[in-house]
Parts: C-alpha cells; structure tokens; sequence
C-alpha cells in the first residue's frame, strides 16, 4: 500500500459553469437574449417582468422561465393570462436556479421563435449568485424597502450583473434609503454598473429600464456569431 | 444553503480523480474556501459525512483552507485584504476597486492509498 497526493486545483461548481455556457451557447444560435433576475422576495420581480412584457411583447417575443421553491403556480399564472409562453419549474425546495433546472425550461420553449427569455431566480440574495445559468444578462432588483445596507451585507450577488434595478421609488418618501451609500456600496462591488431607479407600480423610471433592454435585444438580434 | 449541491460535485469531482489514478481509498481532500464564496466550512462538513458513507471517500478528511478576500484599488493600485464591512481603499478612498481574491471554492488535491 502506497500513498499519494494527487494535485487537482479545480473548481467545484465547473460542471455548473459548463452546462450554463451551453445554455448560452443554445440561445446565441437562435439570436434569443435570455436575463436572469434575481432579487430577495418580494423585491419585485414578477411586477417588473408583467411590466416588462407589457412594454415590449407588441415589438418582440418573449418567454419566461419561473423559478419557484415550491409547486405553486402564481407568478407563471400571471404570465400566463398576458399571452407570453412560460414554463416553471419547481426546484424542489432548492434556494437557487441552476443551469440544468435551466436547460429544462428552455426544452419546453420554442428559442427560434423568442427574442427575449426573462428568467425569475428564485427569491434569494445569497445562492443564486454562485450559480451560472447560461444568462447574457444579469439583473438584480434590489428595493426601496430593502433598505441602503443590501450591498454591504449580500456582497456577491452584485458582482456578477449588468443591471442594478432600484425598484419601488414610490415608497422613497417612508423609508430611509441613503442613496448614495447604497450605490457607493455598488459601485465597489461592481464598477460602472448600469443603476435604473424605477417604480414598477407607478411606471415612473420603466422607460430608462425597457430602452435598455431594447438596445440589448437588438444587439443580441443583429449579432453575427 | 446550497451546500448540499457543491458537496455532491465535490464528491463526484474527488472521485474522478480517485478512480483515475487506481485509488483504494481517499484519505483527504484540501480545499481552498473563500471567504465570498458564501459557503459555510460546518454544512460542507454536514453533508459530506451524510454522502460520502459507502464510497471510496468514506474515510476522507476535508482540510479547509480559508482564503480572506482582498481587493485592488484601481486607482492607486493598493492591494488590501478586508474581513469586515465593505470599504473604499484605505489609501486614497477611491471606490473604483476590485476583487482580486476570496472567490474560491477549489479542491486543491486529494491524498489517496493505492
Ligand atoms: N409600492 C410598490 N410596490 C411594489 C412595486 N413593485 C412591486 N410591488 C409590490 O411588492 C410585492 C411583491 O412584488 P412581486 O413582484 O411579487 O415580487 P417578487 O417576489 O420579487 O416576484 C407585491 O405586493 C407588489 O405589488 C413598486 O414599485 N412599488
Ligand atoms: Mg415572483
Ligand atoms: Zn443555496
Ligand atoms: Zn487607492
């Protein structure tokens, strides 16, 4: 009997990683922008992606993917009754999407005909940022509510998006929300990152948000691979 | 929270590399955990006794290492390590700064008996 050490240096989540770069390989052929948002619950994420898909369904097709922990249909129901093709998919009781849970929900979609798949995460500011699903964009909604420290206290899920969403500006007034604490908190998490301050309940600030993610559809679109 | 998926691909990952080079047993697995990666060393622990029984790591000891997260500013180019609240760099406050370490979840090697 002999022993030996046998140097490895991988990284755990790779098999993860490598499954999500397929994904996105699968939605770059069929020109298709797929985002992930992620958010705590109760952020806002189904309310921005109704108001997404009323904004933009007359211009593009779009599909949605659900992510729930459990098996109850309410955010894909609400999809659903605006005409948009939405499957969920029920985690299991899992506090993250990943990228097979993804893989499975796009079998169930059409992508040649989709010009945009939103991706609801699960409610959560902790997993879903280890987890690679195969997304072009990232998105986080974060919200008035929530209050100014979030970035302090959830560091990693900042780091990995395109998009910061400050939902619920209409609630400023009751709240104390430091702003610039908040965003400095951000911007050294993530330099430069795009910052929409935005009220999916008054429509104040949604049109900074859909002309955004226009100018990313058309890109992915118009992409030459 | 999620310890329970990466201690599965820990496994399956340890494995491999068991079985790759005609392993009896694993005796130890090293890890390098950092400290933004957001997992907890005791649930990979938990789990790992749960699902490791009846393999050919059934025995093996997890040595974790911790790698503190530390930052760059860009600005300045200070390089500082930080284990409390977020900050601007200590040198000049700029905010433009990024992370240089403390992302990891490595399995580093495995000590196995042939
Ligand atoms: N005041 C206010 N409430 C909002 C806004 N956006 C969402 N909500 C409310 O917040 C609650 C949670 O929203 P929902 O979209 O289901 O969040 P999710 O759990 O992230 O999908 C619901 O009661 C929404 O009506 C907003 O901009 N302002
Ligand atoms: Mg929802
Ligand atoms: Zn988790
Ligand atoms: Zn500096």
């Amino acid at each position: 009997m002999s022993t030996e050490k046998v140097q490895i240096v991988e990284k755990i989540l790779d098999a993860n990683d490598q499954m999500a770069e397929e994904n996105q390989q699968a939605f770059d052929k069929n020109h298709t922008l797929a985002i992930n948002i992620m958010a705590s619950p109760g952020a806002g994420k189904t309310s921005l992606i109704l108001r997404t898909i009323e904004g933009l369904a007359k211009d593009y097709q779009i599909a949605v993917i659900e992510g729930d922990t459990a098996p109850v249909t309410i955010d894909a129901d609400k999809v659903h009754a605006l005409g948009i093709p939405v499957t969920q998919i029920n985690t299991g009781g899992d506090c993250h999407l990943d990228a097979l849970m993804v893989r499975k929900g796009m079998q169930a979609l059409d992508l040649n005909e989709v010009d945009l798949v939103i991706i609801e995460n699960v409610g959560n500011l902790v997993c879903p940022a280890a987890f690679k699903l195969g997304s072009h964009i990232n998105v986080v909604i974060a919200s008035i509510p929530e209050g100014d420290d979030k970035p302090y206290k959830y560091p990693n899920i900042y780091r990995g998006i395109q998009c910061l969403v400050l939902n619920k500006t209409d609630l400023k007034p009751y709240v104390d929300f430091n702003f610039e604490y908040f965003e400095k908190g951000i911007q050294i998490l993530n330099p430069g990152v795009e910052i929409i301050q935005l009220s999916s309940k008054t429509g104040d600030g949604l049109d900074t948000w859909l002309n955004w993610l226009r100018a990313q559809i058309d890109a992915k679109k118009h992409a030459t691979q | 929270m999620h310890e329970l998926a990466v201690t599965e691909s820990l496994l399956k990952t340890a494995t491999e590399y068991a079985l790759e080079n005609d392993a009896k047993k694993v005796t130890s697995l090293n890890l390098l955990i950092g400290t933004l990666s957001g997992i907890v060393d005791d649930s990979v622990q938990f789990y790992w006794d749960m699902i490791s029984a009846d393999t050919i790591c059934s025995q093996a000891k997890l040595n974790i290492e911790r790698q503190p997260a530390k930052f760059k500013c860009q600005s300045c180019q200070t390089e500082y390590a930080l284990d409390g609240e977020l900050s601007p760099c200590p040198n000049c406050g700029s905010v433009n700064i990024r992370v240089i370490a403390g992302d990891e979840f490595l399995l580093q090697s495995i000590e196995i008996e042939k």
